[in-house]
C-alpha cells in the first residue's frame, strides 16, 4: 500500500515536470511563430537586407547560414567520423586516449563564443583570413567537431559487441568488421546525429560574429564563379548568417521595421531548426526500417 | 574416421608467409584422428589465472562437450582454441592443429578462423539479408559467381536446417528472424566458410526448448563432417548429442571421458557431484 503511494507521488511528479518543461517549449515556439510567420513571404526570404529602410529580407543570409553549414559538415563530418571510430573501436584503455577523451569532453564544454573570439585571433588576424567564409567554417568545425564525435562515438557504442565478435569468428579483420558490419549498423542512429548537430550549427551565432563576420555583401546569383568577389561560393568574402543578422538587428539595426524583420528572421530559424529536428528522427527511423526489414 | 567427402582446405592457407620453415604443414597432420589438441594451456587475464593445466584432444567428427560450473572456465578455454581470447588475454601453451601450433605469431588468425569456426550464446546474425549474412564473409576474401553463392547459401542453411523455413525470403533482413531461427542462420553463416572444426559456446541456452531441440538435431546432423566442440549447462544436452564430455572445475579439466562413462561411472567424486546436481 505504502509502496503504491509513493509511487502514485512519484509519477505524478515526473508526469508534472515533464509537463512544464514541454509547456516552457511550447510557449517559447508559439510565441516567436505567432510573431514572426505574418512577416515570412517569398520576398521576405529571397530579398537582400536593407539597413535604412523598411522591405529588406534575408534571401543572403539565409543563403549564408546553409553555405556555411554544408561547408562546416563536410570539414567535420570526415574527422569526427574518423576520430570516433578510433576511439571506439581501436583505443586502447591507456593514457593516450585518456587525453584524446579528456580533450574532446573540454572542446565540447567551451562556450561557442570562446571558439569564436579563438577563430578571430587565429584565422581572422594571424592567418588573415579576414571576416570571410572560410574563418566561419573553420570556426563552426571546431564548435561542432567534438560534439559530433561523441555522437558518432555514442551511435559506434550501441552496437553490441556480440556484432563484432560475430565479424572475427568469421575470420573478418577488425577493419572489414567495423567497415562493413558497424558502420552499416550505426548508419541510422549517425544520421540523426549528424542531422541535429546541423540544427546547432544552423542555430549558431557567437562562434560567427567574430569569424564570418557581420555584414552580408549583396551576391550576384547569376554568378558561380567561386573566385569572383560576388559570387554566392566565394570563400573569402564576409558573410553574416541568419543568426547573427538576428544578434545584429536587435542590438544595433535602424532600419524602421526592425521589429518585423527580427520576428520573420527569428521565425525563419526556429522552422529550419525544428525542421531539421523532426527530420533527423524520421530519417533515422526510416533507415533503421530498411536495414532492418529490406 | 576421416570423412572421405570432405576435403580439407590446406593448412598453409593459414600460416602466415613469413613463418619459419618447420611451420611448413606436414601431411600426416591430416590422417590423424585429432582434430585439434591443447598441451599445457594456461589463460591468465590480467594477473588472474582463469584456466590452468589445459590439456585435451579433440577427435574429429565427433561432438565434444565442455561442462562445469559457472565461472570455471569453460568459455575461456574454448575461446583460446580459435584465438578469440587475443585481445582479452594472455595464453600460453601449444594449440595443435593440423601439425601447427596455432597459438603463435606465425598464425594467420583471420584465416585460421575460417578453419576453426565460432558460434556464440546470443544469437547475433548482421543488419543484413540473410543471404547476404551466410555470403558475406566469403565474398570479403575471395570471387564466386552468383549460382556459386546461391548453391552456398542453399546448403548451408539446409545443413542447418533452416532452408525450408526462409527459402522464399532470402532477401529479408536476418534481424526479423525469431531467436531459433536467427541462431540456426548464425550456424550457417558459420558452416558456408566450409570449417573443419565448429566451437559452440551455449548455442542453445538463449533459446526456447522447441528451438534448442532443432538446434540440437541440427548438430547430430553436422557430425559427419565436423568435429563439434560445444560448451553447455544442460546435462541432459551433452548426455544426448556429445560423445565425449570434458568436466571443468575451477579453472581445471577435472576429468575428460566418454560422454556415456562421464554421466554412468564417473571417476572423480566431484564430477558425480557435479553431474548429479550438487552444486553449480
Ligand atoms: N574478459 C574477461 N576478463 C577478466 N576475467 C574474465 C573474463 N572472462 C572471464 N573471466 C574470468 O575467468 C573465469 C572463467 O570464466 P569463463 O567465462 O571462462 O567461465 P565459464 O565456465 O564459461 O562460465 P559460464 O558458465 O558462466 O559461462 C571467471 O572467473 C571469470 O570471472
Ligand atoms: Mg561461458
Amino acid at each position: 500500500m505504502k509502496a503504491k503511494t509513493a509511487d502514485k507521488i512519484a509519477t505524478g511528479f515526473i508526469y508534472a515536470i515533464s509537463g512544464i518543461v514541454a509547456l516552457i517549449l511550447f510557449a517559447m515556439l508559439s510565441f516567436i511563430l505567432v510573431r514572426g510567420v505574418p512577416h515570412l513571404s517569398w520576398h521576405f526570404l529571397t530579398s537582400p537586407a536593407r539597413a535604412f529602410e523598411a522591405g529588406g529580407g534575408v534571401g543572403v543570409q539565409l543563403f549564408n547560414s546553409f553555405y556555411l553549414l554544408i561547408l562546416a559538415m563536410v570539414i567535420s563530418f570526415p574527422i569526427a567520423l574518423g576520430a570516433a571510430i578510433y576511439l571506439n573501436e581501436y583505443a586502447k584503455k591507456n593514457y593516450f586516449t585518456a587525453i584524446v577523451r579528456t580533450a574532446i569532453e573540454i572542446l565540447s564544454s567551451l562556450p561557442s563564443v570562446v571558439v569564436g573570439l579563438f577563430g578571430f585571433l587565429l584565422f581572422v588576424v594571424q592567418f588573415k583570413l579576414g571576416f570571410s567564409i572560410l574563418s566561419g567554417a573553420i570556426a563552426l568545425t571546431l564548435f561542432n567537431l567534438p560534439l559530433l564525435t561523441r555522437s558518432i562515438e555514442t551511435s559506434l557504442a550501441q552496437i553490441p559487441d556480440l556484432q563484432r565478435e560475430a565479424g572475427s569468428a568469421l575470420g573478418l579483420s577488425r577493419w572489414e568488421t567495423v567497415l562493413h558490419v558497424i558502420l552499416p549498423a550505426a548508419v541510422p542512429s549517425i544520421v540523426t546525429g549528424v542531422v541535429l548537430s546541423a540544427g546547432r550549427v544552423f542555430g549558431e551565432a557567437a562562434a560567427l560574429i567574430y569569424t564570418a563576420g557581420q555584414s552580408a555583401p549583396a551576391l550576384n546569383f547569376g554568378d558561380w564563379n567561386p573566385f569572383n568577389i560576388s559570387s554566392p561560393l566565394n570563400p573569402m568574402r564576409p558573410a553574416e548568417t541568419l543568426a547573427v543578422h538576428i544578434w545584429k538587428i536587435n542590438s544595433e539595426g535602424i532600419m524602421p521595421d526592425v521589429n518585423a524583420v527580427s520576428a520573420g528572421a527569428s521565425a525563419v530559424l526556429i522552422i529550419v531548426v525544428l525542421l531539421f529536428n523532426f527530420s533527423a528522427r524520421k530519417l533515422g527511423m526510416k533507415l533503421y526500417k530498411k536495414l532492418t526489414s529490406s | 574416421m576421416t570423412n572421405p567427402n570432405f576435403e580439407f582446405k590446406p593448412a598453409s592457407d593459414f600460416i602466415r608467409e613469413d613463418a619459419p620453415e618447420r611451420y611448413i604443414y606436414n601431411m600426416d597432420a591430416d590422417k590423424h584422428e585429432i582434430a585439434i589438441s591443447t598441451h599445457d594451456l594456461q589463460v591468465f587475464y590480467g594477473d588472474n589465472l582463469a584456466l590452468s593445466e589445459g590439456d585435451l584432444e579433440f577427435e574429429r567428427y565427433k561432438i565434444t562437450s565442455l561442462i562445469g560450473a559457472s565461472g570455471s572456465g569453460k568459455s575461456t578455454f574454448l575461446r583460446s582454441l580459435n584465438r578469440m581470447n587475443d585481445d582479452v588475454a594472455t595464453v600460453n601453451g601449444q594449440i595443435m592443429y593440423r601439425g601447427v601450433d596455432i597459438n603463435t605469431k606465425n598464425i594467420d588468425v583471420y584465416e585460421m578462423r575460417r578453419h576453426i569456426g565460432m558460434v556464440f550464446q546470443r544469437p547475433n546474425p548482421f543488419a543484413k539479408s540473410i543471404y547476404d549474412n551466410i555470403t558475406f564473409a566469403l565474398t570479403q576474401r575471395g570471387n564466386y559467381t552468383k549460382e556459386q553463392l546461391d548453391e552456398i547459401v542453399e546448403t548451408s542453411l539446409k545443413q542447418a536446417a533452416l532452408w525450408d523455413q526462409v527459402k522464399d525470403e532470402l532477401n529479408k533482413s536476418a534481424l526479423a528472424l525469431s531467436g531459433g531461427q536467427a541462431q540456426r542462420l548464425v550456424i550457417a553463416r558459420a558452416l558456408a566458410l566450409k570449417p573443419d572444426i565448429l566451437l559452440l559456446d551455449e548455442p542453445s541456452s538463449a533459446l526456447d526448448p522447441i528451438s534448442s531441440a532443432q538446434v540440437e538435431d541440427t548438430l547430430i546432423e553436422l557430425k559427419n563432417q565436423y568435429t563439434i566442440i560445444i560448451v553447455t549447462h544442460n546435462m541432459q544436452q551433452a548426455a544426448r548429442i556429445s560423445d565425449y564430455t570434458a568436466f571443468f572445475h575451477l579453472g581445471k579439466v577435472i576429468e575428460y571421458d566418454l560422454t556415456r562413462k562421464i554421466f554412468t561411472r564417473p571417476k572423480v567424486a566431484l564430477t558425480n557431484d557435479y553431474i548429479s546436481g550438487n552444486f553449480g
